[in-house]
This record gives C-alpha cells, sequence and structure tokens, in this order.
C-alpha cells in the first residue's frame, strides 16, 4: 500500500479545471517531485492535500485512511507537514516559538491547566522543545533560535519553514519549491537536507520544485504536470526526455 | 553591557530571563503594594483606575494583540461584567464568588458571540463588534427590570469576610483588591504565552493558512481566545462598576470600546506591558493635560477655560504619532532604549529596522 494515493482527483475553479482526472500514488521513503509550467496545477495538488480545496470528485487517502473525512486543521494529526511557495511564517514571533507551534499537534494540555501551567504543562514544554532542538541542530539554525522572524533574511526564513515542519515529526513532508528565491550554495544545501530528511529521518518527501538540478539530484520519481492533467511519470531522466514535457516546455517542433 | 548566558531549557520556559530581571519585578510589586503610604487619596484613586484600565487592556489584548482580531466592542463586555457582578450582588451572593461569576459570564457570552463572529475579518469584525456595543447601551434600557434602565444601578461597597471594601471609605484596601486582580490576570496572562494556547493564538494573528497546517483549529483558537478576553474584560467591567459606584447604560458607551483600542495600539500590541504603558498614558493624560493648561494659561496670561473635546484631540494626536513613527507602541520604543543601555556603547540606530512593521491580521481569503 502507497502511503499517499491521490485517485481521479478533479478541482474546478467556475468553468477552470484546475486538476483534471489527477491520479498519482507516493511510496513510503521515497522522495517525489511535482514538475509543470506555471499554472499546472502544482500548488494546487499540495493545497487540496492539506484540504484547503474541497476536491470537485476523487479520492485522497493517507496511510490508508481517507484524508478528505478531516478538516484542514486535522491534516497535521496524520503525520502531514507542508512549507509554502510564499513563506507562511509566524512574522512577529522567534524562530523558536515558530517551530513550538509546529509541535502543536502533540500538545495535549487543556487550556486551564496551561492557564495555570501546571507541572505536567512543563515537562510538556521541555519535551517540545527537546524536539525542536534536534531540528535546530539539524538545519544548523542555532544562530537565530532567538531572532524574530521579521528580521531574518530570505534564505534563512526558507530553512526555518522546513525547521517548523520537521518539529511536526512528520510521516510525510510536503515542500512547496524549497529551493525557490535561494542562492546556488543555499539550493545545495537544500538538497543535501532533502537527502538527509528521507535517509536519516525516514521521511517521505512530496515537492514541487521548478530547479531541475535539485529534482534530478535528490528525487526518485518525478510527476510531470500540465493544465492539471498528468503528463508523465517516471524517473527523473525519462521525464526529462519525455516528448510530451518537452512540448509542454518547448512547445512543439514544427 | 548585559548578556545573559542560556545553559538551561528552564531559562526560556519560566517567565524571567534571570535574577536581576525578577528582582526588578518584584522590587516594582513592593512600591505598587505600598501604594497607599506614599500616596495621597487623590492620586491612589487615580492609580485604581489606571489598573482597572490595565485589566480591561489586557483583555482586549488577548483577543486584538495577540490572536489580531480587532475589537470595537469591548464596552459591551465591560457593561456585561459590571451589571452581572452587582446584580448577583444584589441577588444575596459573596462578593467573592459574585466577581469570578461574573467573568466567567462575560467570558461565555463573549464565546458565543464569537461563533457568528469568527467568519468575519479584519474590519468587517470591527464593524460587527461596534454594532455590539451600541446595541448593548438599548439592550440595558429595555431590560429595565433586571439593569435599572436609564436610572441605573449603585453600589456602595463589598464585603469580604464580613470586612466592608469600599471606594471612598477605604481607598487603600479598594486598591490591594484591584492589584490583587491586576496581579492574578497578569500571571494567568504570562502562562498563556508560555503555553500552547499562546502560541496558537500568535500563529493564528500571523498566518491562518500556516496555523491550520499545523494543525491549530482556527475556529475553536478564535472562541477561546475571546472567551479569555472577555473574561478579563468582565472583570475589569465589575471593578469599573465598584470604582464608579454608580452607572446606567450610558457609562460603557462606543468611545469607551474606541479608547480601549487606542490605549492598546499607543502601548504597544502585541505584549503585556503594552496593556499597562497604554492604561498609563490613558489614566494620566486627563490630568496631565488640566495641568499643563494652567501653566500655559499662566504663561499667556490666558484663562483655564475648559476647551471642549481637548482630551481626545491630544489622544487621537498621540495616536497617529505612533502609528506613524512607532507602530509598536511605547513597549516598543521601551525595548530600543533598553537595548540601547544594555548594549552601550555598541547599539546601531538601524537594528530594529527590519522589525518595523505592523501586525498583520487576517491573511486567509
Amino acid at each position: 500500500m502507497s502511503l499517499l494515493e491521490l485517485e481521479n482527483v478533479t478541482l474546478k475553479f467556475g468553468g477552470l479545471t484546475a486538476v483534471d482526472r489527477l491520479s498519482f500514488s507516493v511510496e513510503e521513503g521515497e522522495v517525489f517531485a511535482i514538475v509543470g509550467p506555471n499554472g499546472a496545477g502544482k500548488s494546487t495538488v499540495f493545497n487540496l492535500i492539506s484540504r484547503f480545496y474541497d476536491p470537485f470528485e476523487g479520492t485522497i487517502r493517507f496511510d490508508g485512511q481517507d484524508l478528505l473525512a478531516v478538516k484542514p486543521s486535522g491534516v497535521a494529526a496524520y503525520g502531514v507537514a507542508r512549507t509554502f511557495q510564499n513563506i507562511e511564517l509566524f512574522e512577529h514571533a522567534t524562530v523558536l516559538q515558530n517551530l513550538l507551534v509546529g509541535r502543536h499537534r502533540h500538545h495535549k494540555s487543556n487550556v486551564i491547566s496551561e492557564l495555570f501551567f501546571t507541572p505536567s504543562v512543563k515537562r510538556q514544554e521541555l519535551e517540545n522543545r527537546e524536539k525542536v532542538e534536534e531540528v535546530i541542530d539539524f538545519l544548523d539554525l542555532q544562530a537565530y533560535r532567538d531572532k524574530m522572524i521579521a528580521g531574518l533574511p530570505y534564505g534563512v526564513r526558507k530553512v526555518v519553514e522546513v525547521a517548523r515542519a520537521l518539529a511536526t515529526d512528520p510521516k510525510l513532508l510536503l515542500l512547496d519549491e524549497p529551493a525557490s528565491g535561494l542562492s546556488v550554495e543555499e539550493t545545495t544545501d537544500m538538497r543535501w537536507w532533502i537527502d538527509d530528511i528521507r535517509r536519516q529521518m525516514g521521511i517521505t518527501v512530496l515537492m514541487v520544485e521548478h530547479d531541475m538540478g535539485l529534482v534530478s539530484g535528490v528525487s526518485d520519481r518525478v510527476l510531470a504536470m500540465a493544465d492539471g492533467a498528468k503528463l508523465a511519470l517516471g524517473t527523473p531522466a525519462e521525464v526529462q526526455s519525455h516528448p510530451a514535457v518537452i512540448e509542454a516546455y518547448l512547445g512543439k517542433a514544427s | 553591557m548585559r548578556i545573559v548566558f542560556k545553559t538551561d531549557y528552564m531559562q526560556d520556559i519560566r517567565p524571567w530571563k534571570d535574577g536581576y530581571q525578577l528582582s526588578l519585578y518584584l522590587i516594582l510589586l513592593a512600591v505598587v503594594i505600598a501604594a497607599p503610604w506614599w500616596l495621597n487619596d487623590f492620586y491612589l484613586g487615580e492609580l485604581t483606575n489606571v489598573l482597572i484600565w490595565a485589566i480591561a487592556g489586557l483583555g482586549l489584548m488577548v483577543l486584538t494583540g495577540h490572536t489580531g482580531q480587532a475589537s470595537l466592542g469591548h464596552a459591551a463586555f465591560l457593561a456585561i461584567g459590571c451589571y452581572a457582578n452587582v446584580i448577583l450582588i444584589e441577588a444575596g451572593i459573596p462578593f467573592l464568588i459574585a466577581f469570578p461569576l461574573a467573568g466567567i459570564l462575560t467570558g461565555v457570552i463573549g464565546a458565543t458571540i464569537a461563533v457568528p463572529a469568527l467568519r468575519l475579518h479584519g474590519i468587517y469584525l470591527a464593524i460587527f463588534t461596534l454594532a455590539l456595543s451600541i446595541l448593548m447601551d438599548d439592550i440595558i434600557v429595555l431590560a429595565d427590570p433586571i439593569t435599572g434602565g436609564v436610572g441605573g444601578k449603585y453600589i456602595g461597597g463589598v464585603e469580604i469576610f464580613g470586612h466592608m471594601i469600599e471606594r471612598w471609605g477605604t481607598p487603600g484596601q479598594f486598591f490591594w483588591l484591584v492589584l490583587t486582580v491586576t496581579v492574578i490576570v497578569t500571571l494567568g496572562y504570562i502562562n498563556l504565552l508560555r503555553a500552547p494556547l499562546g502560541r496558537s493564538f500568535i500563529a493564528v494573528r500571523d498566518s491562518e493558512v500556516s496555523a491550520q497546517a499545523m494543525g491549530v483549529d482556527i475556529a475553536r483558537t478564535k472562541t477561546i481566545s475571546f472567551g479569555l478576553s472577555c473574561t478579563v474584560t468582565g472583570w475589569a467591567g465589575a471593578l469599573m462598576g465598584l470604582y464608579a459606584g454608580a452607572f446606567n447604560n450610558e457609562t460603557f458607551s462606543v468611545v469607551i470600546s474606541i479608547q480601549l483600542l487606542m490605549m492598546i495600539v499607543i502601548g504597544g500590541l502585541g505584549s503585556i506591558h503594552g496593556a499597562f504603558f497604554g492604561a498609563i498614558v490613558i489614566g494620566f493624560l486627563p490630568q496631565f493635560l488640566s495641568i499643563a493648561k494652567e501653566y500655559v494659561g499662566a504663561l499667556f496670561g490666558g484663562d483655564t477655560v475648559a476647551i471642549p473635546g481637548l482630551e481626545f484631540g491630544v489622544f487621537g494626536m498621540i495616536l497617529i504619532a505612533f502609528i506613524l513613527f512607532e507602530p509598536m507602541g511605547i513597549y516598543g520604543r521601551w525595548l530600543k532604549i533598553r537595548t540601547w543601555i544594555e548594549l552601550f556603547p555598541f547599539y546601531r540606530k538601524d537594528m530594529f529596522k527590519r522589525q518595523k512593521s505592523y501586525l498583520k491580521t487576517e491573511r486567509l481569503r
């Protein structure tokens, strides 16, 4: 059984079909990339998995459970974490606080005990902090721990977003353009991190990315999309040489 | 130059950074507790007023400063708390039970009102709550049999363990009563901010989409925020009623709502300090103005007739100045001054430059 299965998923905005009868599945432990020209519906697929949109038809199953049965805030509880194309961090909070929000799905305390900050809440906070520190070590964010997001450069914010997603302890990590706007060195760093996330942490990664160097470097399988539909699916080399993909990017040879 | 080295996770979890900071706050608390001995009755009354405003400010700060939901209707919740407290006492319930109950009742009503308000964002929520504030005036008049309508209600003092505490008769003890409530609310607020709930408030304020993706239930979080905010506001209202002694439908007008919102903006949105700084400005501004007016009058030989609307005019100008030059309020300015002292002589002019931004509220849709 695959970790994530999309079957016949269709999403329409009025007359526009954003995602057209799309089916694919992500296996446990792989890095799966989605590529395609702008407006192909890649981010929309992410938003469907995050339950921000309800599909017109079709099913989305995660780990054998129906993902469409939960609210958007319930997706994280299954172990699905994501980053956003245009960074969506909590601007007026420190890096540490941002990562601690990532631990939200694990909290067991109730409102009253939190208002009194009982010893059990304290224990929980220490546990959270320990997990967050592991992520900080992993992504080399020590220098920024107590900095406000509002004052951080773009490249660091991008990493903090990945860190926040990792802090949730996910089974599946959705990365929406992890390398967009990053310098060459930062992209290389990101590449090794994605590799480590898969190898060391055993987290399955599903990503949308335009940088073909990064895609062919880390991903096991690539899905190419255009106009909301599947064009090709296979290894990076197969997809890159697929005639339909070349046509979608470059147009038909006359 | 002072540097705090962190060697323990508890240093980030407990409310104070180090012993130095803790002792500063303890000294401040001791000085304030001793206020009845070093202040005359008039200024003690003013200080009590400032503390009551600070409690109301803390209540609104939870909702607006930390959850990002602007409310122009908190005077309505002040009124609910005030009336509930007095009506419960009149029904023969002792103050020590009636007072907490009045706040909780206000909180429950606030959380109930939050349910339809959850769908509203930014200015629409402000208008919705503004309407609430205006409605409350009429509701009080219509509910004449319970609320006393236009005639209003009176309350002399309250009894705690057979001991009478009164605003005019025993100003010192009334001050301590208000101070106790202030300290309890502030401690609860500090706990909230270091617990998961406080962080989810901040998450909802800064980015609803990613809060959702992290598993924060937006509707639930906002409802709890409304509930907690209104509970605290209800307590402030109850104390305001005791402070004023007499009140009717016009006591808690829309003007109070607006004043409350202006207060926390001037103090600094998103910080506990902000509520206190704002309350100090709003509490002492009238006194300051009347004293200043006398001086100016003496200087130019003019008369000292009251200028209508002067207080609000000055208040408005202060607000505009803060929004233009210091969006993070007095607390933001204080942070800069403190950093300047702590880092002396290494403070750079552009240290906070990148952080000069307004609190962003509501991003989803």
